[in-house]
């Protein structure tokens, strides 16, 4: 038993409370309960380091009665990667939210977000997920209304809408599931569940009701809006780790518990959607006017990415070449947590500054904000995936996988999506550096600037260095609970 | 059995009805009764799944009913709170509908 | 959307339906004992408490409630950063008072009823907090601005007090080497009924505010 599992969601819960209960000291309080959660996810990986993946059951019943948290090697770097991206945003919305009642408004909803994210990065059973969903789906979508505007209130409706009609599709799974074999608990589950119609059913239904939250292509249609609007830290939230625990969740299912269920053609035909999002995402992104909605394009293609690898996981037996691909898979999803919240937070403060964020008139940005502007292109570095970034180790493995076991087609959208990348990175680049004098300082806005560029530094250099730290985690587990 | 599979498929039924709602209505308002009736669907499912041949019923569905119930009824009050406020802004931006 | 795509929706609507049933059919046929019955009802003693589903809701899975009662705070969170609320309706006529007036402490007393039946019949804090909601339902559609709830700060402390009381015990029984939310034997009855008791104001309180639909009066500006 180790209370680092369910002090990972009651302290940022806590935080909300304290947040709530006392808005005037809202930032402070806030700021420690951010401190506190990072602190207690520091001390759940140290424990996953040491020990393996761990478990705790929760009010003194084991499953199937009780419910139970697990973090593996993977739960564990995600949880890790959520705690520093949230940190970074905890500090920066500091500076970002000029209106003291908005900064209000946003940290107790912040920290329950944050809650939902541990919680769901933890379960270990399906309806716990279910609710989780709930909270995440619910204080994301009144975070993304923060910024106020007509535009912003529609896309957060309409993100609440479609988040409750995944949560009831899966919510439909779940009842399935619980009719066929009494349990909800995914490890028992995952020794039950097996080839036959009403798994198969019941797991399109809880991937579908995922999928619609993590906007896996066709079903990204409400991502763009939504993050397009929403405050910057709303947004470098929303896309780097709000979706991504959704496709977690859903990678987690099929290649754990649910892996008796999946058939290859089932896994090709979700390679084909993450193929068919990787090329979709990436040409939105290029055609984007606006910074913020190339930048939520190109989480659609991100995205896309992560689900390359089921073809390619969903038919290897555990061992090193499935380790390994897993864990190019957590780099990927990793280096674009980092460099997505690093890319929103900047475009937020170009916004800010120019009081717009269109890409054509981004002239000088590099004068005036040498900063941001770095961290643009640092994190623009980590989504093309050029070395030696987090996501270039990702797409190499991806590449050597699928040549390998002779499925060659997944390369095209990978290639694809790379150079559609470069060429909207490099779109943005070139209007941000289009002018010639020097700038005077590096950084103008110390609170605002600084948490993205280290986010940005992280998924450029630090993850593709500390790579082989990260096996090093996964080495002793599998994906299984 | 036959009770249950009844009660469990007129379930489904009232999930399906909602979701067909769903998709086909534009009005904020019917959209969420229809998720509303979609949910209650689900959670007529999971109270006939709790019927076990005359023993008492199995009270696990029983009590996910009911945090159900209290999710669906908090989404539904966020989401008609939204609706107001983009109705005193003037409704949906054109471009949007 | 247009008539042949709305056809196109029910139809796949409909063979949708003729699937899941016959997956349900199929998974009702071949089920196998739901084991999680009998051990819920096994472990009953050791809970404190006689019905079943309370039991369910406040120790087994104690914990899926906290994160319920969370999704509770959030969407009313949500609701009081959107904005004030509309105004109030215009006040009862007499006889509709003489019924308020009348309506109320009925339901805030059926409302702590339900709440203490809970332990051992159905009913529980869910029931309890249900009706209090809809007496500040009744209370607002009278003319009462407020729903007859108090200023504020009381009104932040309502609506954490649900997830707080969770919190509270959780972690302070975490604090002495055990489970999140492992009562004691002895005191489990005691302090489920005191998580429930919380609830019940809580879960009443926010139905009522998110009813009211706007930032209470006085938040700071």
């Amino acid at each position: 038993m180790n209370a680092s599992l369910p002090l990972a969601v009651c302290l940022p819960l806590l935080g909300a409370l304290a947040t709530t209960l006392a808005p005037a000291r809202a930032r402070a309080l806030g700021l420690i309960a951010a401190l506190a959660s990072s602190g207690v996810v520091l001390w759940l990986v140290v424990g996953v380091w040491e020990q393996g993946p761990l478990r705790a059951s929760l009010g003194g019943w084991s499953a199937p009665l009780g419910i139970a948290l697990a973090a593996d090697g993977a739960v564990a770097a995600l949880l890790a990667m959520t705690a520093m991206v949230a940190l970074a945003i905890s500090i920066h919305a500091g500076g970002y939210f000029r209106d003291p009642e908005r900064l209000r408004q946003f940290w107790p909803l912040w920290l329950l977000l944050w809650a939902a994210l541990n919680a769901l990065f933890l379960a270990a059973d399906l309806f716990n997920i279910y609710v989780g969903l709930e909270l995440l789906g619910l204080s994301g979508a009144a975070l993304a209304a923060l910024g106020g505007g007509r535009a912003a209130l529609t896309a957060s409706l309409r993100y609440l809408l479609v988040g409750l009609l995944g949560s009831m599709t899966y919510l439909l799974g779940v009842a399935l599931i619980y009719a066929a074999h009494g349990q909800l608990d995914l490890a028992l589950l995952g020794t039950r569940l097996g080839p036959g119609l009403v798994d198969a059913t019941a797991l399109a239904l809880l991937s579908l009701g995922l999928a619609l939250k993590a906007a896996l292509f066709p079903l990204h249609f409400w991502l763009p809006p939504t993050h397009a609007n929403a405050p910057a830290p709303v947004s470098a939230a929303l896309s780097a780790l709000v979706g991504k625990v959704a496709a977690w969740l859903l990678l987690m299912l099929w290649l754990g518990p649910f892996a008796a269920v999946t058939q290859p053609a089932a896994a090709t035909l979700l390679g084909l959607l993450g193929a068919c999002g990787v090329i979709w995402g990436s040409w939105r992104a290029l055609r984007a006017e606006r910074l913020k909605l190339l930048a939520a394009h190109s989480t659609v293609a991100q995205i896309g990415y992560l689900f390359l690898f089921v073809p390619l996981i969903q038919g290897l037996d555990p061992g090193p070449e499935r380790t390994a691909l897993l864990g190019a898979l957590l780099l990927m999803a990793l280096t674009h947590g980092f460099a997505k919240a690093a890319f929103f937070l900047a475009a937020g403060q170009v916004q800010q500054l120019a009081g717009h964020d269109r890409i054509d008139a981004l002239g000088g940005t590099a004068q005036r904000l040498p900063a941001t502007t770095f961290t643009l292109g640092l994190a623009g570095v980590a989504l093309i995936g050029l070395p030696p970034s987090g996501s270039f180790i990702g797409k190499w493995l991806l590449l050597e996988a699928a040549i390998d076991q002779g499925q060659w087609w997944w390369i095209l959208p990978v290639l694809a999506g790379t150079l559609l990348a470069a060429a909207y990175v490099f779109r943005v680049l070139a209007r941000a550096f289009n002018q010639e004098p020097t700038p005077l300082h590096f950084v103008t806005q110390v609170r605002a600037e600084l948490p993205g560029l280290v986010l940005a530094l992280l998924a450029v250099a630090g993850l593709g260095l500390a790579a082989g730290g990260l096996w090093g985690l996964l080495e002793p587990v599998e994906i299984d609970r | 059995m036959s009770t249950q599979l009844l009660y469990g498929g007129a379930g489904v039924a009232l999930c399906v009805l909602g979701l067909w709602a769903f998709l086909v209505h534009r009005p904020l308002l019917r959209k969420l009764i229809a998720i509303n009736i979609m949910g209650s669907g689900v959670f007529h499912l999971l109270i006939a799944l709790a019927e076990r041949d005359g023993a008492p019923p199995d009270p696990v569905p029983h009590a996910l009913v009911l945090t159900g119930i209290v999710v669906a009824v908090s989404a539904t009050a966020l989401a008609l709170v939204f609706g107001r406020r983009l109705d005193e802004q003037g409704g949906v931006p054109e471009d949007e509908r | 959307m247009n008539g042949p795509a709305r056809l196109l929706v029910a139809l796949l609507a409909a063979a949708l339906g003729g699937l899941l049933l016959w997956v349900l059919a199929t998974a009702l046929a071949a089920r196998p004992e739901p084991a999680l019955a009998e051990a819920a009802f096994a472990a009953l003693p050791l809970t404190g408490v006689g019905n079943p589903v309370t039991a369910v809701l406040l120790d087994y899975r104690a914990y899926d409630t906290l994160l319920e009662l969370a999704v509770l705070l959030a969407a009313l969170l949500g609701i009081w950063s959107l904005g004030p609320p509309a105004p109030a309706y215009q006040r009862a006529g007499s006889a509709l008072r003489a019924m308020v007036a009348w309506v109320v402490p009925l339901l805030i007393l059926t409302g702590g009823y339900l709440l203490w039946a809970g332990g051992q019949v159905p009913g529980g804090a869910f029931q309890g907090g249900a009706l209090l909601g809809a007496a500040g339902v009744v209370l607002r559609l009278a003319g009462d601005p407020r729903a007859g709830l108090p200023g504020e700060s009381l009104q932040r402390l309502l609506a954490v007090l649900g997830v707080g009381a969770f919190l509270l015990v959780g972690l302070t029984v975490l604090a002495f080497g055990r489970d999140l939310l492992d009562y004691p034997t002895d005191w489990s009855k005691w302090l489920i009924l005191a998580i429930e008791g919380a609830a019940t104001l809580a879960i009443g309180a926010t139905l009522a505010a998110a009813y009211v639909g706007g930032r209470p009066p006085g938040e700071g500006r």
